[in-house]
């Protein structure tokens, strides 16, 4: 196998052409969005993480937590841990629904996919609106 | 009948290997926890909008009655399972060297084994008291 390590036959090796060789499409967009949002969630966790722990620790910590969630940063942590997690859950609806082979036409994954995100920035408007009614109005 | 080249049978490499060395168990294991994790979003979002602004001895209170600790728990131990097997994917896809793979895979399971004991710990603190 020596003879094959020489550089030249690794640089005339025809590669297969990769994502930057397609016009962006919405399909193409969601994937990645669905494993960004994903890896999102997973460090937002740390936030759920923070606020049971606060609440089990005391009346102190749990002000502490509500405080930086009262800021502008806490808020649109927040607000984007909400879209999220919801356009993560609906992207999931979809790959449950293409892993069973329904809505693979071109016409009809497009409209999925177009549905998650439309879906999910209404839902979390809706949840926004729903929690400052709860509070009793923004603070 | 001439000697096959190879001695092992393809079901022998695909058994077992893949990049994660573990074969298709936890695509499947991502798909059920995928399920389940639908209503339990759906809970955990509809219990942190009630519980907003309200008193600290209010949340406490919530938190720890049965029924909305068992659905914590149940959200917190279905996330951390399939958000493990989320970044794995994750480190495969983009993580090639060898020594850096399995020092993020590794750092993958202390910080999913850390958050999810955490959180366990406190819901459970929040039901059982002091």
């Amino acid at each position: 196998m020596a003879e094959l390590d020489a550089g030249s036959t690794q640089r005339t090796r025809p590669l297969s052409p990769h994502l930057q060789i397609y016009r962006p499409m919405l399909t193409m967009m969601m994937s990645i969005v669905h494993r960004i949002t994903g890896a999102a969630l997973y460090f937002g966790t740390l936030l759920l993480t923070w606020w049971l722990i606060a609440a089990a620790a005391g009346p102190n910590a749990y002000a502490n937590v509500e405080w930086f969630m009262g800021t502008l940063i806490g808020k649109l942590i927040l607000f984007g841990y909400t879209w999220a997690l919801l356009h993560h859950m609906l992207g999931g609806v979809r790959h449950l629904i293409w892993d069973t082979l329904h809505g693979l036409e071109p016409t009809e994954r497009e409209i999925l996919t177009l549905a998650t995100l439309i879906g999910s920035i209404t839902l979390t408007l809706l949840i926004w609106v729903a929690g400052y009614l709860a509070m009793g109005g923004p603070r | 009948m001439n000697a096959p080249p190879h001695m092992r049978t393809p079901m022998r490499r695909v058994r077992g290997l893949g990049a994660a060395h573990s074969g298709t168990g936890l695509f499947w294991h991502q798909r059920i926890t995928s399920v389940a994790g639908i209503p339990l979003s759906i809970a955990l979002v509809v219990i942190v909008v009630a519980l907003l602004g309200r008193s600290h001895a209010a949340v406490v209170q919530i938190l720890g009655s049965p029924l909305i600790a068992i659905v914590m728990l149940l959200f917190v131990i279905n996330s951390a399972y399939h958000m493990w097997i989320g970044m794995q994917e994750i480190i495969l896809d983009y993580v090639h060297d060898d020594k850096w793979k399995l020092m993020s895979l590794m750092a993958n399971t202390f910080f999913v084994v850390a958050v999810a004991f955490a959180s366990c710990y406190a819901i459970l603190k929040l039901s059982f008291g002091v």
